[in-house]
C-alpha cells in the first residue's frame, strides 16, 4: 500500500547526468525508449539509481508500517471469517515489503541500511500510516480506499523500467485485489446495516478523507527533473494524475452508498472531465510526514521493538561464513 | 517517554519512544537464498524471487510463506545466491550466434530432391 514517491525537485537537467558518459546515457535512455527493461547490472546514471532506491525503499516501509494500523484490529475482528481475511491481508502486507526490500537491494543499499534508515527517521514512508484506526470502521476504510489508491499507484508504476521493481509488483497488485474486495465488503456491509453501523462508516470516512487527499502527494512542480524522471520511467504519472485517476474510479463508488465526504466542493467538472476539490491541508502533510502525526512515534517504536526483540535469535542462527551477497533479480 | 496507543498490546509493551536501540549490524538479516518454484509435475522450475536466511531450511520455510501464499505449487528450490555464477548483461554479445542458422533449420535439409534425383538417374539408365 504505497502513493506516490516523495521526491524533492531539485537540480537541472544538464546537473542531473554532467557526469555521465553521453554514449553510454544514449544507450540506456534507447533502451528505456524502446520499452525495455534495466536489469540490476546494466549501467545506469547515477540520478537513476539514487531515486530508484529511495522509491523502492520508501514503498518497502510503506508496506511493513502500513500493516500495523491494520494489524490493531486483528484481536477484536467481528467474526472468525474477517479475523482470517485480515490476518491474510495483514501478512501479504509484510510480504510486499520483503519483495519490495529485495528489488532495492538489487541497487546496492543493503535491507539492514534501509531498516535502519527507517528507524531512524531518515527514510519516509506513506503518511497515512501515521494515523490511527480509530474504530473497527476505519480498518474497512483503509482496507477499500488506502488499497485502492495504492493499487492506482502500483499499476502505474508497473509499468516502470527497472525490471526488478517491476516484477514485484506484478506479483503485489496481483495480491492485493482481495484487499480491494475485501475493504469494499466491509465498508458495504457496515453502510448497508443499522444506523449505528453507518454512523461509524461515515465518521470513519470523514477521519480518513484528508489523508486519502494527502496520499497522492502535493501537485508536481513539472520542473527539468521531474520530466527526466518521467522519460526514464522511474515516475509513471504526476501526483495529479494518479488522485484524479482515484477520484474518478470510487468517489462515484462512494455517493451510490449514500455516504458523504467532508468536502463540499468536491465535483466532476463536465467539460474538463476533471474533478475539482478543496485543495488539501499540506501545512499539516509536512508536519504529519516530518514526524508529528499522531503515531509516527509509536509506529517506529514497534518497529524499533520487532528488531530489539529478534535480535538475540538471528545473533544466535547467523554462520559464521556466511556471505552476503545482494539478490539476483 | 512511554509510548501510549489505542491498542492494548502495544501499552503492555511499554514501548519507550526515546530508545535508541535496534540499530542494526551488517548482516543481521543474513544472507540471501534464491527461490524455484514448480508450478505443476512436468513444468519446468522457474525463478520466481529470493528471501533473506540464516540457513537453507528457514530459507525454504520463508520461501514457502513468501512465494506460495497463493495459486499451485509441487515444488520449491531455494540456493544460496552466492553459490549462483551468473553472465553479465555487458558481456551478452557471447550469446551472439552466426548470422545464418540454416543448418540447425530441419526445413533446409532436402533429402528428397537427391532421392528424386537419384532414382530418375537409376531409372534412365536400365
Amino acid at each position: 500500500m504505497y502513493g506516490n514517491a516523495y521526491i524533492e525537485n531539485n537540480g537541472q537537467e544538464n546537473k542531473l547526468t554532467a557526469n555521465e558518459d553521453p554514449q553510454k546515457l544514449a544507450a540506456f535512455e534507447a533502451r528505456i525508449a524502446a520499452g525495455d527493461k534495466i536489469e540490476p547490472h546494466d549501467w545506469m546514471p547515477a540520478e537513476y539509481r539514487k531515486q530508484l532506491i529511495r522509491m523502492i525503499e520508501q514503498h518497502a516501509h510503506s508496506e511493513i508500517i502500513g500493516s500495523l494500523p491494520e494489524g490493531t484490529w486483528i484481536t477484536r475482528a467481528p467474526g472468525f471469517r474477517r479475523k482470517l481475511a485480515l490476518m491474510a491481508k495483514v501478512q501479504d502486507e509484510v510480504g510486499h515489503a520483503q519483495l519490495l526490500y529485495s528489488a532495492a537491494e538489487t541497487l546496492g543499499k543493503s535491507r539492514e541500511d534501509m531498516i535502519n534508515d527507517l528507524i531512524n527517521g531518515k527514510s519516509k514512508y506513506s503518511n497515512v500510516f501515521n494515523y490511527p484506526a480509530v474504530t473497527w470502521a476505519d480498518s474497512a476504510v483503509i482496507a477499500w480506499l488506502i488499497d485502492a489508491g495504492a493499487i492506482v499507484n502500483q499499476l502505474a508504476n508497473s509499468k516502470g523500467s527497472y525490471g526488478p521493481y517491476v516484477r514485484a509488483l506484478d506479483r503485489i497488485c496481483a495480491e492485493e485485489s482481495f484487499h480491494l474486495k475485501y475493504g469494499h465488503d466491509n465498508v458495504v456491509f457496515l453502510a448497508t446495516g443499522t444506523p449505528k453501523q453507518r454512523e461509524m462508516v461515515q465518521d470513519a470516512l470523514n477521519r480518513w478523507w484528508e489523508p486519502i487527499m494527502h496520499f497522492f502527494g502535493p501537485s508536481d512542480k513539472m520542473s527539468v527533473h521531474t520530466e527526466v524522471l518521467m522519460r526514464w520511467k522511474v515516475k509513471m504519472g504526476t501526483n495529479d494524475e494518479m488522485r484524479q485517476t482515484f477520484l474518478d474510479m470510487y468517489v462515484p463508488k462512494i455517493w451510490d452508498l449514500g455516504l458523504t465526504l467532508p468536502d463540499t466542493e468536491l465535483k466532476k467538472n463536465e467539460e474538463t472531465g476533471k474533478w475539482e476539490y478543496t485543495e488539501p491541508n499540506w501545512d499539516v502533510f509536512k508536519q504529519v510526514i516530518n514526524g508529528n502525526g499522531p503515531c509516527n512515534k509509536e509506529r517506529l517504536a514497534v518497529r524499533r521493538m520487532a528488531e530489539e526483540k529478534g535480535r538475540w535469535v538471528r545473533r544466535a542462527l547467523l554462520q559464521k561464513d556466511a556471505q552476503y551477497v545482494a539478490p539476483l533479480s | 517517554m512511554k509510548i501510549e496507543s489505542l491498542d492494548p498490546r502495544i501499552n503492555r509493551a511499554a514501548l519507550d519512544a526515546d530508545s535508541q536501540d535496534g540499530i542494526l549490524q551488517e548482516m543481521d538479516h543474513f544472507q540471501t537464498y534464491e527461490v524455484f518454484e514448480q508450478k505443476k509435475r512436468g513444468t519446468h522450475h522457474v525463478h520466481v524471487g529470493s528471501v533473506h536466511a540464516p540457513n537453507s531450511e528457514l530459507a525454504m520455510m520463508f520461501a514457502k510463506e513468501q512465494y506460495t501464499r497463493r495459486g499451485a505449487c509441487v515444488n520449491l528450490w531455494v540456493v544460496k545466491t552466492s553459490e549462483i555464477f551468473v553472465t553479465q548483461y555487458e558481456d551478452s554479445d557471447i550469446f551472439e550466434n552466426t548470422a545464418s542458422k540454416l543448418h540447425r533449420d530441419p526445413n533446409s535439409y532436402k533429402v528428397m530432391d537427391r532421392i528424386k534425383a537419384f532414382k530418375e538417374r537409376q531409372k534412365n539408365n536400365a
